[in-house]
């Protein structure tokens, strides 16, 4: 066992992000897209990211396995993961984490999988760059990981092109390509958006299981609340590019502590009349001129005098050190709807 | 209601698409006989299992893939009849969003001139006005001015997929195919476009097919519903009594499997799991095709195939046991209407 893989004091998460920002070179000039970005994931938590679009959380997902665009993007800030910062850590130290002890489920499974490799190559490879494994063994885990992932005759399927399979069955077999290396840490980029619910249902339930059964830690990016209220323990929730909210999932749908929470919560369709306008949060990110204090104040119906401070994200449990932060200095004083009301 | 009688904007019969597969041995059964009506101004929703054919009957409607067999007709007018060049300006009033907005998009092409292009084609206008209205769509899906002089790259998807909302709604078309556009979008954002959609239907008359995932969206903006497995239509029907009591045994399971964004001790666990996998549509079932996963089958499922019928008024099933008393009698209803 080398250093890598040597287990972690179990009172220390797993993996500890601390000031994350990502800035990008662009013909406009400079632009930061996250900043302050800080949270934590325990041995086998499942965290659910939801928030705005474009508000950053395929980028942080992408910064921890060191994949972004590396001549445009600079980042900045700590993502501690087994005693490493996932940051500045040597190219060799990255490419042990990359794929075997994090994996990860990419936004767009179509591009993801390579057309002219067969599915049972793509799944077995990362295998091979990270352990020396015969050609006939890696097939035979390929095999098993994909029958793990609930596909019907994996033998004769280990052998199809991406083509030759559905929408659903390749995102499965990104899944399995994912998980083969039994990843400390599962990062899943809306890994059922292109999914039937029925299906979805499935992989969820299989998510859930490695996650129970092998201490997996699972960090869900999504728009579906109800995925998030299905499958995970805790649910983060991003605007502009900061963390805005950290809460336990139930306590974030039934009592949202930030004004952007509730207002994304109340948009569920779920909660309209068929066929009513949808509410939904007057204005949008400004793109241009971030507001330097709270960058939710040109749309926040509770903003008042203070607002225009820079906001920390505040320790907002009922104890302390329950685990509830928000970034809004007045979640004392306001009380917000979430799905039941 | 008055739409009765009126002529629908889009009336597919026997709609059969086959493509070969890859070693061009064996033919799959994209779509394998399915006939609707799509009535102008309504919004028709298709919902259904991954790779069922929904895109593939998304693109019949708007001319980009050709039957194998049966009819299309646009208002009356039978769509093989109507040559190369009234095509063109036809095409027009025929639109689609695709799912996946990489494909969609030039990676070459900023993102202003991506949304200009369908207006330079037919020639709307000036230069500088087709600019103007294309960073107009940008910001009614939410996208500041300044996204249009960026790269698809530099995006993220839900910016990509507005972009494309926003360059289909620039041509204004009298029936838009939405394939799956509001899932990479955030609920706010997504709230935003689904009331602009309605707005637009309201004002200019659009009718829409909206093909989708999410149950709550679709049943939120559809007037009715069809649900398909296995290039065949299972059911179809008006929104409300289909989400409060459905007909056929896989609407049935796809209602009770949506995630329900509730916390957990409201949440109620009512998840029919479908046992088996996805059958090949190379080779379907026999008789109804949905038997291998049904957990109402019978031993004549597997040899007589269900009849397409109307069981009662403006609702259509395939099933043979669907309306009988006491068949699907443990029916969980859709929560979205529980609130
Ligand atoms: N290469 C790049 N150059 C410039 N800006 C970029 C680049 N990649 C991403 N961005 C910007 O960074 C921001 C965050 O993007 P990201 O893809 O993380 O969003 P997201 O939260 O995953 O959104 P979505 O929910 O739509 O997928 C976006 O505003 C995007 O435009
Ligand atoms: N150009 C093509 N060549 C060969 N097969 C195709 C082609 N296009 C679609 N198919 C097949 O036809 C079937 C229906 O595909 P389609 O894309 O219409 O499904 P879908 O219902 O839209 O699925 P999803 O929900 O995953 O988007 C699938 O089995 C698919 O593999
Ligand atoms: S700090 Fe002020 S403006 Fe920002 S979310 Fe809280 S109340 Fe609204
Ligand atoms: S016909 Fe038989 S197998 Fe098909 S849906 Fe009805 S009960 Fe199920
Ligand atoms: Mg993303
Ligand atoms: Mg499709």
């Amino acid at each position: 066992m080398d250093a890598m893989t040597a287990p972690a004091p179990s009172d220390t998460p797993l993996l500890s992000i601390r000031g994350l920002g990502i800035r990008f070179r662009t013909a406009q000039g400079d632009w930061q897209a996250t900043r302050d970005v800080s949270f934590d994931i325990a041995r086998g938590e499942r965290l659910g990211i939801v928030g705005e679009s474009g508000c950053g959380k395929t980028i942080t997902g992408l910064s921890m396995l060191r994949l972004l665009p590396p001549r445009v993007a600079t980042v900045e800030g700590t993502i501690g993961f087994e005693g490493k910062n996932l940051v500045d850590c040597a190219a060799r130290d990255m490419r042990r984490v990359r794929g075997r002890r994090i994996g990860m489920i990419f936004q767009e499974p179509m591009s993801a999988l390579d057309p002219v490799f067969t599915v049972g190559d793509q799944i077995a490879e990362s295998l091979r760059v990270h352990q020396t494994i015969s050609k006939a063994d890696a097939r035979a885990r390929a095999i098993e990981m994909l029958k793990r992932v609930g596909i019907a005759s994996p033998e004769r399927r280990v052998d199809d092109f991406p083509h030759q399979l559905s929408g659903g069955m390749r995102q499965r077999v990104m899944i399995a390509a994912a998980l083969i290396c039994q990843p400390q840490l599962l990062i899943a980029d809306e890994p059922t958006t292109a999914l039937d619910v029925t299906v979805q249902a499935q992989i969820l339930d299989l998510l859930r299981e490695l996650s129970a059964s092998s201490d997996t830690a699972l960090m869900l990016i999504t728009h579906d609340i109800g995925v998030v209220a299905e499958s995970c323990t805790r649910m983060l929730t991003m605007y502009a590019g900061e963390v805005i909210e950290d809460a336990p999932v139930d306590d974030a749908l039934r009592r949202p502590l930030h004004p952007y929470t509730s207002g994304l919560l109340r948009s569920l369709p779920h909660l309209s009349e068929r066929r009513s306008k949808l509410p939904s949060i007057p204005g949008r990110v400004p793109t241009l001129n971030m507001p330097t204090g709270c960058r939710f104040q040109p749309r926040c119906s509770h903003a008042t005098q203070g607002c225009e401070r820079p906001q920390a994200l505040l320790d907002a449990g009922d104890r302390p050190g329950s685990g509830r932060r928000v970034r809004c200095w007045r979640f004392r004083d306001i009380d917000l709807p979430g799905v039941v009301h | 209601m008055a739409a009765l009688a009126e002529q629908p904007i889009v009336s597919v019969r026997d709609l059969v698409v086959r493509f070969p597969t890859q070693d061009r041995r064996a033919t799959v059964k994209a779509i394998d006989g399915v006939s609707f009506d799509v009535r102008a101004g309504e919004t028709f929703g298709i919902i259904g299992e991954s790779g069922s054919g929904k895109t593939t009957v998304g693109r019949t409607l708007v001319f980009l893939q050709p039957p194998t067999s049966g009819t299309m007709h646009h208002d009356g007018v039978d769509a093989a009849s109507i040559s190369t060049r009234e095509l063109r300006q036809h095409r027009r009033d025929y639109q689609i969003i695709f799912q996946d907005p990489n494909a969609a998009l030039n990676p070459r092409m900023s993102i202003v001139a991506s949304v200009m292009e369908p207006l330079k084609l037919a020639k709307s206008g000036t230069a500088s006005e087709c600019r103007a209205r294309a960073i107009a769509a940008l910001e009614r899906v939410g996208l500041a001015p300044e996204t249009g002089d960026r790269y698809p790259h530099q995006l993220s998807g839900g910016q990509k997929q507005r972009v494309l909302i926003a360059r289909a709604l620039t041509l204004r078309p009298r029936l838009l195919v939405c394939d799956e556009v509001v899932a990479a979008l955030d609920m706010s954002i997504r709230g935003d476009v689904l009331n602009l959609f309605a707005e637009l239907q309201r004002d200019f008359g659009l009718t829409y097919v909206f093909i989708t995932h999410d149950l709550s969206v679709v049943s939120h903006i559809s007037d009715r519903i069809a649900v398909m497995y296995l290039g065949r239509f299972m059911e179809m029907g008006p929104t409300e009594p289909m989400m409060a009591q459905p007909l056929h045994p896989y609407t049935e399971a796809l209602l009770s499997a949506e995630p329900s964004p509730l916390p957990s001790d409201l949440r109620q666990p009512r998840r029919i799991v479908l046992q088996g996998e996805i059958p090949s549509p190379i080779d379907p079932p026999s008789g109804c095709r949905f038997r291998t996963r049904c957990r109402y089958a019978q031993p004549d499922c597997a040899t007589t195939e269900p009849v397409w019928r109307e069981l009662t008024p403006g609702r259509f099933v395939a099933c043979h046991y669907a309306g009988q008393p006491g068949f699907m009698s443990s029916q969980p209803t859709h929560h979205g209407s529980a609130s």
